[in-house]
């Protein structure tokens, strides 16, 4: 009985533990997230944004999940009701199981598996899952073209994405997340001598979790909210969580890969004394500005356009970024210590 | 090997709690907030009138090849991840194998631009 106690339920309880201490600061970081994002364009276009629940807004993402746990569950009648109803629960759920191979800091990441970036790439991929199903079940004229609009657009740029990754593996020679953010400790982060990927990375992020400019499955003008337009209450929710805990997800893959995770930018005094998880937090917090203020100042791609950048300049561009770095590693012989 | 499996055990236990956290959300909302449908409420929006066939239409053949597009260079980024990460042991020769896979590659691409195959006009 000690035995079952001490080598099965103590760490299995262990682990529930710890992956508990990564959902509940998730689920309130996005929340804040949406608070954030209200408030930033508020005051970049001179309003006041949510500032009446509670002191500045603080309790506006609350009242906001409240009203909508509170809402009626629809389904709608020519709807499969199973997939209907799974479609937003796979949104949820792939975009909070990435986290689980993220590095906090040195040796703070629930599973150190040794295909990290592989496993990142797989979660992201089948994300497009969630919004395709939805699409489908919904059995709904807009809900089908935004789904469709959106699975393309995803797909599109997942190809510059992995090229990306590839560039930045061929650096480090590892698929391990925590010996990507070490490469950089050595060197310097990956931003200043791979700019150009950084910068298709990030926008990729941008079109990946269909974001402005790129953010078009949704069109409220002309395809009303695209793959969620019969989507209400609870069902809806999970969506839009899985959406913004998507927008985390992708600053934390962007800061991990560019720019050095949890190292300070100097290793020297007054730098080094903020703990490394407060410098991947600021990080990602940066980056999620990034992605706001991108959204307060860019008009809407149109489709063409959106599916000419993916294909004809990002995919060209990084593939033959792939071709330089690894010629450059090969002609100077630059391997990655072994 | 077992090391190496027990890696993952956690994300199958992140799975687990996701799923059952999911589905209590969705499940205590149905079961709390009040549920009155009608026949309504429960149709398929369409601004305004009532949709008369079903969605599901054919849709345009451009969406198939991006899809196929889509696999193909997504195979070649699946191939180049253990490429990148082994380069140091593979030398020259590797390198140059790359080279001329990706040189195949990017006549198909090249081909299939000139074709008008991303075009969306």
């Amino acid at each position: 009985m000690v035995e079952l106690w001490n080598n099965y339920i103590w760490p299995f309880a262990w682990i529930v533990l710890l992956v508990l201490a990564i959902v509940v600061p998730l689920l309130l970081a996005v929340a804040y997230l949406t608070l954030l994002e209200r408030r930033v364009m508020g005051f970049m276009q001179m309003r006041w944004g949510a500032n009446v629940v509670g002191p500045f807004g603080l309790l506006q993402p609350l009242a906001d999940g409240a009203k909508l746990f509170l809402k009626e569950t629809i389904i709608p009648t020519g709807a499969n009701r199973v997939v209907f109803v799974i479609a937003p629960m796979l949104t949820f759920i792939l975009a909070f199981i990435a986290w689980a191979v993220i590095p906090f800091d040195d040796g703070l990441v629930l599973s150190d598996i040794n295909v990290g970036v592989l496993y990142l790439f797989a979660i992201s991929s089948l994300g497009v899952y969630g919004i395709v199903m939805a699409g489908w079940a919904s059995n709904s004229r807009y809900a089908f073209l935004g789904a469709l609009r959106s699975a393309a657009q995803m797909v599109s740029y997942e190809v510059s994405i992995g090229f990306v990754m590839v560039t930045v593996l061929v650096v480090v020679g590892s698929l391990n997340l925590t010996d990507i953010v070490m490469a950089q400790k050595e060197g310097m982060w990956f931003f200043i001598p791979l700019f150009p990927m950084f910068v298709i990375f990030f926008i990729s992020a941008l079109a990946e979790t269909n974001r402005h400019p790129f953010d078009l499955p949704e069109a409220e003008a002309e395809l009303v909210a695209g793959y969620q337009v019969e989507y209400s209450s609870m069902t809806f929710a999970l969506f839009f969580l899985g959406e913004y805990a998507n927008m985390i997800l992708m600053s934390g893959i962007t800061t991990i890969l560019f720019l050095g995770g949890w190292l300070p930018p100097f290793d020297i005094a007054p730098f080094n004394w903020l703990p490394g998880p407060l410098w991947f937090f600021l990080k990602v917090l940066f980056l999620l500005f990034v992605f706001i203020w991108v959204r307060a100042t860019l008009p809407r791609y149109r489709y063409d356009q959106l599916m000419r950048l993916g294909w004809k300049v990002f995919l060209p561009l990084s593939l033959f970024w792939v071709v330089v770095t690894s010629a450059v590693v090969v002609a100077f012989d630059l391997f990655p210590a072994k | 090997m077992e090391e190496l499996l027990s890696e993952y055990f956690p994300i199958i236990v992140f799975l687990g709690i996701m799923v059952v956290l999911s589905a209590m959300l969705i499940m205590a909302s149905m079961i709390i907030a009040r549920q009155r449908p009608d026949s309504e409420k429960l149709s398929p929006y369409e601004c305004g009138f009532a949709p008369f066939e079903d969605a599901r239409h054919p849709f345009d053949v451009r969406f198939y090849l991006v899809a196929i597009l889509f696999i193909i260079f997504d195979l070649e980024v699946a191939f180049l991840f253990p490429w990148a990460v082994s380069l140091g042991n593979i030398g020259l020769f590797g390198f140059w194998s790359m080279m001329v896979f990706l040189g195949i590659l990017t006549i198909g691409f090249v081909y299939e631009w000139r074709k008008g195959a991303l075009e969306w006009e």
